[in-house]
């Protein structure tokens, strides 16, 4: 076989992968939600479908296929569709430059355990970051319906004005390594050198602005039950309806990959290279390393949503633009002017 | 270096027809009993009332207005502080003062926004 068919197979086989363990990640999320809001609530949560509920993302997806897609005689037909599509898509392609481990030696190859090792890999990731405002834009206006619209301009607004901070505080981060990639960046948080330590600050924002692009409480202001009823999904049902919660939490994971590459030393664990252990083995206990990693940021992300209120949505507004984005500049300076005389 | 964003495109690509089979799946697998009641658009129960492609409140106009001036400053950040590390001393304090006065430029402009009230929400 020729060397490009065997890379482009390496290819397949590493999306095919990630996809899968994304999206099984992603239903196992949502009943990790629904049972860890149970037992936060003093309830007992799913525990029917299967043992103690395991198959309960299942029945979920098989009943959410089955339901009639309606589309509201007044909404636009083609965006209406449009808009969960670019949702999903945006959520699962962002994984694409995200490091799941080191180097690996497979059948005599040397296998990078990232799917795209492009250059620009932090930029990447905020392009797409855009997209998605899209998606949820573009569904509030389609619905042409009050609440949708609502939804939708709140999104959009919260969205990018947090995508500032964001952009902000990864600049720390890119200061201290020096590259935009993303497996330099984990090569550069080696031992104890977590971004985590040398960057507190950009780390709080940037969780902080996580929160609010994956729309989470205490940000989830587009879809406030309260007062919008369903926020930009109001009109939308089954398996389109279904897209929306999906790529919520693909975002979700994703995002807490991202943060545990560029803060949490990626797939590193310190010094484990200098143990001694067989290659394999080695880098069987990075991918873990990493696994454990993104599981307990996806478990700090549901912990936050059942113990805090939501904001009000002026409040919202002056926490991005007038406490983040302040914050997110100083920390920019203060880190350029003591690698400065760091030097 | 190009092709190292072939993977890029694939899957991209793969999570399009993703995309595009779970959106047309209901409408094959699930059953189709439209009534005018159900194809209407939802305003808690009421007759809705005019359409909702309407004007709204200027304020999000702003906000965008504002979000792609910083945005565009803060893409600009980046180039430079990829090459900040990698500076010899005398070239990296020069970037450093570079870097500030754009901060600086960067931060009159929010500050002018700020007493404008063109962040203010009520």
């Amino acid at each position: 076989m020729p060397e490009w068919l065997i890379e482009l197979l390496i290819t397949f086989a590493k999306i095919a992968v990630v996809h899968g363990v994304l999206l099984t990640a992603v239903a196992y999320t949502v009943y990790l939600e629904r049972r860890v809001s149970a037992f936060i609530q003093n309830r007992i949560g799913p525990n029917r479908v299967g043992p103690e509920g395991l198959l309960q993302p299942l029945a979920d997806v098989i009943k959410l296929l089955m339901k009639e897609d309606i589309v509201p005689e007044r909404a636009n037909r083609f965006v209406h569709a449009l808009a969960p599509g670019i949702s999903i898509i945006v959520a699962l392609s962002t994984i694409a430059v995200v490091p799941f481990g080191d180097t690996i030696e497979l059948f005599g190859r040397q296998i990078k355990l990232q799917i795209a090792d492009v250059n620009v890999g932090i930029l990447y990731i905020f392009a797409l970051l855009s997209l998605g405002v899209y998606g949820i834009t573009l569904s509030g206006w389609a619905s042409n319906s009050k609440y949708s619209l609502l939804g939708g301009l709140r999104s959009s607004a919260q969205m990018i004005s947090y995508e500032l901070s964001m952009g902000l505080s990864v600049i720390g981060v890119i200061i201290i390594s020096g590259t935009l990639q993303l497996d330099e960046i984990v090569y550069a948080q080696y031992g104890w050198k977590w971004n985590i330590i040398l960057q507190p600050v950009g780390f709080i924002i940037f969780l902080v602005a996580s929160f609010a692009e994956t729309n989470r409480l205490p940000f989830d202001l587009p879809e406030a039950e309260q007062e919008l009823v369903g926020g930009y999904h109001t009109e939308y049902s089954s398996m389109k309806f279904a897209l929306f919660f999906l790529a919520e939490y693909a975002a979700i994971i994703v995002s807490s990959a991202v943060i545990a590459t560029l803060y949490l030393g990626g797939w590193q664990f310190p010094y484990l290279q200098d143990f001694g252990l067989p290659q394999i083995v080695t880098s069987i206990l990075q991918v873990l390393t990493f696994s454990v990693k993104v599981v307990a940021l996806v478990f700090f992300f549901i912990w936050i949503r059942w113990t805090i209120p939501r904001f009000r949505y002026d409040q919202l507004m002056d926490l991005g633009w007038k406490v983040m984005l302040p914050i997110a500049l100083a920390n920019l300076l203060v880190t350029a002017l003591v690698v400065l005389l760091l030097k | 270096m190009l092709e190292g964003y072939i993977p890029i495109f694939i899957i991209i690509f793969i999570s399009a027809a993703f995309a595009f089979l779970n959106i047309n799946l209901s409408s094959l697998l699930g059953p189709n009993r439209p009534n005018k009641e159900k194809l209407s658009t939802y305003e808690s129960g009421m007759e809705p009332i005019g359409t909702a492609h309407d004007r709204f409140s200027i304020k999000y106009y702003m906000v965008a207005v504002s979000f792609i001036v910083f945005d565009i400053e803060v893409v600009f950040l980046y180039p430079w502080a990829v090459s900040f590390l990698n500076f010899p001393k005398p070239e990296m304090i020069y970037s450093f003062v570079i870097g500030l006065i754009f901060i600086v430029v960067l931060a009159v402009g929010l500050i002018y926004e700020y007493k404008k009230g063109v962040l203010k929400w009520d």
